[in-house]
């Protein structure tokens, strides 16, 4: 039987997540036991933080705007970027904070009802951040794809039922 | 006034027993929110940068014919590939020619080598055109039966009890469709003597090849002595998804090629460029997407074979391909009652062993080449199918 394949037992969870630990187990050629222990063990280890479901919002009619924000920031002695990054990611209104490469250091996911609530967020809570020096916001008019997933996919199944 | 049409037809054709697919088919066309288990191709498309590679050719205007041979590149990148992965070296230029699919491959290795009369070794249960292709070619087909209890696979015994003084050729399939079987090295090389003994070609048609999921492939050229006697037969549409490309090749003794070739350009003249085209960037950039399709059957396989077990549809390990071949016989029913059954109480398709020869009988094929959720959906019904069956076998 060999050892659990962590990788491809996080590759099954993250393609659908509601498999069945059977039906995992019977994949990877492991018992059931091994697959609840592997899939417990990473979630207390935090490698799992969460199985959330991934959605079309403007199939949902949802107006939420989402800005990516490039932030600017002079790090500082000791802690670099990531006080800064914390000052950020505790807003709830942030989505997501990455330390980038290249022209600015940290990008930032905000979600909010309007244009003009994502703008003054910007404005008012990050904008005026010790050691933040700049930011420019970019809104997103449409989404294609996410996370490996295609929201207008179009391929289908075009194989006969039957052949040899 | 014309005489009655039999006498305008060529009779061996008309004598061709219709494919045992053929008639299933018409029955699932027929039925309405199948999910079908019962085709013989990948589920996935084509990788993206096998389709681009395509584009970008179209616009750089490469529609026109090739060699007869194939493109001079997408040989050498045959040959270097057949070097590195199956330690079988072939010289590009004269050993390897790219047909039209390997289907085209089987029938021109039958129309070029085959002298009226002479028998060819087809294993059964196995893909369903070697036989008539056989008999097209003048020759005379003979079905080797092999078991459950050998996992499938061709012993020198069976082929032992087929062989004649006018045994011309020995056909290896494997990895098999339908079983899934694969043949080890030791296995191979026992048929290798067997060929030896007996002199006998062998057409080595290992199309899925690259689909073996446990151990790995043995090409049979690479066994010693083999490849003057071998004529090898590979494609893409398996391994990288690319069915309707139409692109497969025949590498063998640069004699045997030239004959084959002769057909060829009288007939084909030359493979599709655009599928040359896509099968060149399938071997220079494919691997990862090949692997990725690989691990994604290779699952797929341990959850199917897994649960028909579980069902009491008695399952040997397939290695190889994207078919899973339980035995029935708890059912009490026959392969094609089962079929016509399943389909029709439960709107699963799968398809009769009888298909690929009478020693299927007892067993069905069950193409795993589907999405996880269809897989999962099926297996349940089926379940609920032999439940009911064995219900109704002991009232």
């Amino acid at each position: 039987m060999g050892a659990i394949d962590k990788k491809k037992l996080l590759d099954i969870l993250q393609d659908d997540c509601r498999i069945s630990h059977e039906q995992i187990a019977l994949m990877l050629g492991q018992d059931v036991e091994t697959v609840k222990r592997a899939i417990k063990e990473m979630e207390e280890e935090r490698i799992i933080l969460k199985y959330p479901a991934l959605i079309n919002p403007e199939k949902l009619g949802d107006d939420t705007v989402t800005a990516m924000i490039d932030v600017k920031v002079v790090p500082q002695r000791d802690v670099g970027f990531d006080q800064v990054a914390e000052r950020i990611y505790r807003y709830p209104e942030v989505r997501s904070v990455f330390l980038m490469s290249g022209g600015y250091d940290l990008s930032v996911v905000i979600e909010g009802r309007t244009m003009k609530e994502v703008a003054l967020f910007v404005a008012q809570k990050l904008a005026v951040l010790e050691h933040v020096q700049s930011t420019a916001t970019h809104f997103v008019l449409k989404r294609y794809k996410k996370d490996g997933v295609i929201y207008d996919e179009k391929e289908e199944d075009y194989r006969l039922q039957v052949s040899p | 006034m014309m005489k009655p049409i039999e006498e305008y037809l060529n009779p061996t054709i008309v004598n061709l027993p219709p494919s045992g697919i053929r008639r299933f088919f018409d029955l699932v066309a027929n039925t309405k929110g199948v999910i079908s288990l019962g085709v013989g191709e990948p589920d996935f498309i084509t990788p993206w940068h096998i389709r681009e590679a395509c584009f970008y050719g179209l616009e750089r205007g490469y529609t026109m014919y090739t060699s007869n041979f194939g493109t001079p590149e997408l040989r050498k990148e045959i040959a270097k590939y057949a070097a590195k992965r199956y330690h079988v070296e072939y010289e590009p230029l004269s050993e390897i020619l790219i047909t039209v699919g390997a289907s085209e491959a089987v029938d021109l290795a039958m129309r070029a080598m085959l002298r009226p009369g002479e028998e060819v070794l087809v294993p059964e249960p196995s893909y369903v055109s070697y036989a008539p292709t056989v008999t097209m070619a003048g020759g005379v087909p003979v079905g080797v039966p092999t078991y459950v209890k050998d996992d499938f696979q061709l012993t020198v015994e069976a082929l032992e009890q087929k062989v004649t003084s006018n045994t011309k050729m020995l056909v290896l399939c494997y990895p098999n469709n339908p079983t899934g079987a694969i043949m080890t090295r030791p296995e191979l090389e026992a048929i290798a003597r067997f060929a030896e003994k007996h002199d006998l070609l062998v057409l080595a048609d290992e199309i899925y090849a690259e689909l073996t999921y446990e151990g790995s492939h043995v090409s049979f050229p690479s066994i010693a002595g083999m490849k003057d006697r071998t004529i090898l037969i590979n494609g893409f549409s398996k391994s990288h998804a690319m069915t309707g490309w139409r692109v497969g090749y025949v590498c063998g003794n640069k004699e045997f090629v030239a004959q084959m070739t002769k057909i060829h350009q009288y007939t084909m003249l030359c493979a599709p460029i655009m599928g040359q085209m896509a099968a060149l960037e399938a071997l220079r950039n494919g691997e990862a997407e090949k692997e990725r399709m690989v691990d994604q059957y290779d699952q797929r396989r341990r959850f199917v074979v897994g649960r028909f077990n579980e069902m009491g549809l008695t399952c040997f390990n397939p290695r190889g391909a994207f078919y899973a071949f339980p035995s029935i016989s708890v059912t009490g029913l026959s392969s094609d009652a089962f079929c016509e059954k399943l389909l029709a109480e439960e709107k699963v398709a799968v398809v009769p062993g009888t298909a690929f020869g009478q020693s299927g009988e007892g067993f069905i094929r069950v193409s795993y080449a589907s999405s996880l959720a269809n897989l999962t959906a099926a297996m349940d019904k089926m379940e609920a199918f032999v439940e009911r069956c064995q219900k109704r076998q002991a009232s």
